[in-house]
């Protein structure tokens, strides 16, 4: 068996500020995985859908225009009806505290902060999937 | 379709069971080198076969990268409007090394496409040279996708990716030079003899101009290939190379997985270091061992 983890990184949302998306991108590349990439304004329906076709392993969305609250349960909503809870959420983003700790209690996974190292995020998932 | 791409025990098995739905599907490639707009193209030639009613799969492929075995698949970010069409399904692959411009089981998921019975399949390759031309085995009508900048006539008559277009496309055609690169290719079609001279079409990805045309072709030539039966030469071919490569993966396994066969490789690698054999010796040698392990299995 050839498995490789594969992993949406998405966009959702009105901002257009994806450099640090990118930046995720080829860390999580250059870490071995399969990224698939795609780009800004995605909605939750666009993003669980794409998981699911894609099959990936999980989801790491990047949100910097303060709608996390609104997205996160969103997208975990969409992939529970989806009967896709295998697949893991997590992200990054401009995200108080207290949202964190709201977000973590609805089942979403690790949210990374500004100034976040990308070893982090790889150690992260690496462990998350027992590699 | 993951258990296949990732070469799982059950795979065959699944594509034992599916192999007999499949049939149905008409085949396309689309290759051409990085940043032609094969992904914006087939964004559109999907919209197109929707607005017809028919159901489109697409397994757009990206390359992985030699050092890290990672890979970034981003045919996507230029076909967000399909993603909520409940009649296309795309599935984004990375070509684990493969160098042929597709992935080792593009083949597979097509089949697998084709069984969930989509009426069309796009098969998208990475942004290619001149070589990876592995497409055009499994597609029924090759799409080669170039710019006004391509080339002059040399270019247009050099061998590979301009031998396997059945429709040619100058994409960006907005831009200098579009003409003449058109020009260009049908000179250099006129220089040999075909059944069928492939046709030479002008687009605009991003407008989405051209992309009528491109669809009308395409049903042109599925008539054609269908009309003169050259459509069960091209399924012979894609079978011979698909059983030739599943027999050669299986010899693969076996003899290299021979423990005889390890033991006197390392051996062989020592002595021809040492200058006592050639590795043509050696090649002989592995070959009579597994010819007289074969006798036993």
């Amino acid at each position: 068996m050839d498995k490789k983890l594969r992993i949406l990184v998405a966009k959702p949302g009105l901002d257009g500020h994806d450099r640090g998306a990118k930046v995720v991108a080829r860390a999580l590349r250059d870490a071995g995985f399969e990224v698939i990439y795609t780009g800004l304004h995605q909605t939750p329906d666009m993003i669980v859908a794409t998981a699911i076709q894609e099959d990936v392993n999980a989801v790491g969305l990047s949100i910097l225009s303060g709608a996390h609250m609104t997205i996160f349960p969103n997208v975990m909503k969409l992939l529970k009806k989806k009967k896709a809870v295998d697949i893991l959420l997590f992200g990054g983003g401009i995200i108080p505290d207290e949202d964190k700790k709201a977000l973590y209690k609805l089942g979403v996974g690790k949210l990374f902060g500004p100034g976040t190292d990308t070893a982090e995020i790889v150690a992260y998932l690496k462990k998350y999937f027992k590699l | 379709m993951t258990l296949i791409e990732n070469n799982d025990h059950k795979a065959k098995s699944i594509l034992n069971t599916l192999y007999p739905r499949t049939g149905n599907a008409w085949r396309i490639g689309i290759t051409g080198p990085p940043g032609a707009g094969k992904s914006t193209l087939v964004e559109k030639l999907a919209m197109e076969c929707v607005k017809h009613n028919l159901s489109v799969g697409i397994v757009c492929i990206d390359p992985t990268s030699p050092f890290s075995g990672g890979a970034i698949l981003g045919d996507r970010v230029r076909m967000s409007s399909l993603f909520l069409d409940p009649k296309v399904f795309i599935r984004s692959m990375a070509t684990r090394g493969s160098l042929g411009g597709i992935a080792k089981a593009t083949k597979q998921m097509c089949d697998l496409l084709d069984a969930f019975k989509k009426d069309i399949i796009i098969i998208e390759t990475i942004g290619v040279g001149q070589v990876e031309l592995d497409v055009a085995g499994i597609a029924f009508t090759t799409i080669v996708v170039l710019v006004p900048e391509a080339g002059d006539s040399i270019q247009t008559m050099k061998a590979g990716l301009m031998e396997i277009a059945d429709i040619f496309v100058v994409n960006k055609s907005d831009r200098d030079g579009a003409d003449k690169m058109v020009m260009e290719i049908q000179s250099i079609l006129e220089m040999k003899d075909f059944d069928r001279i492939p046709v030479v079409l002008k687009t605009i990805g991003t407008e989405g101009k051209g992309v009528t045309d491109l669809y009308k072709s395409i049903l042109e030539h599925k008539d054609y290939l269908k009309v003169t039966n050259k459509i069960k030469q091209r399924m012979q071919s894609t079978i011979q190379t698909e059983i030739t490569e599943i027999v050669q993966e299986h010899i693969d396994k076996q003899v290299w997985r021979n423990p005889k066969i390890k033991l006197a490789l390392n051996r062989f690698i020592d002595n021809i270091i040492n200058g006592r054999q050639t590795p043509y010796h050696a090649a002989d040698k592995i070959y009579a061992i597994w010819k007289k392990l074969g006798r036993k299995i």
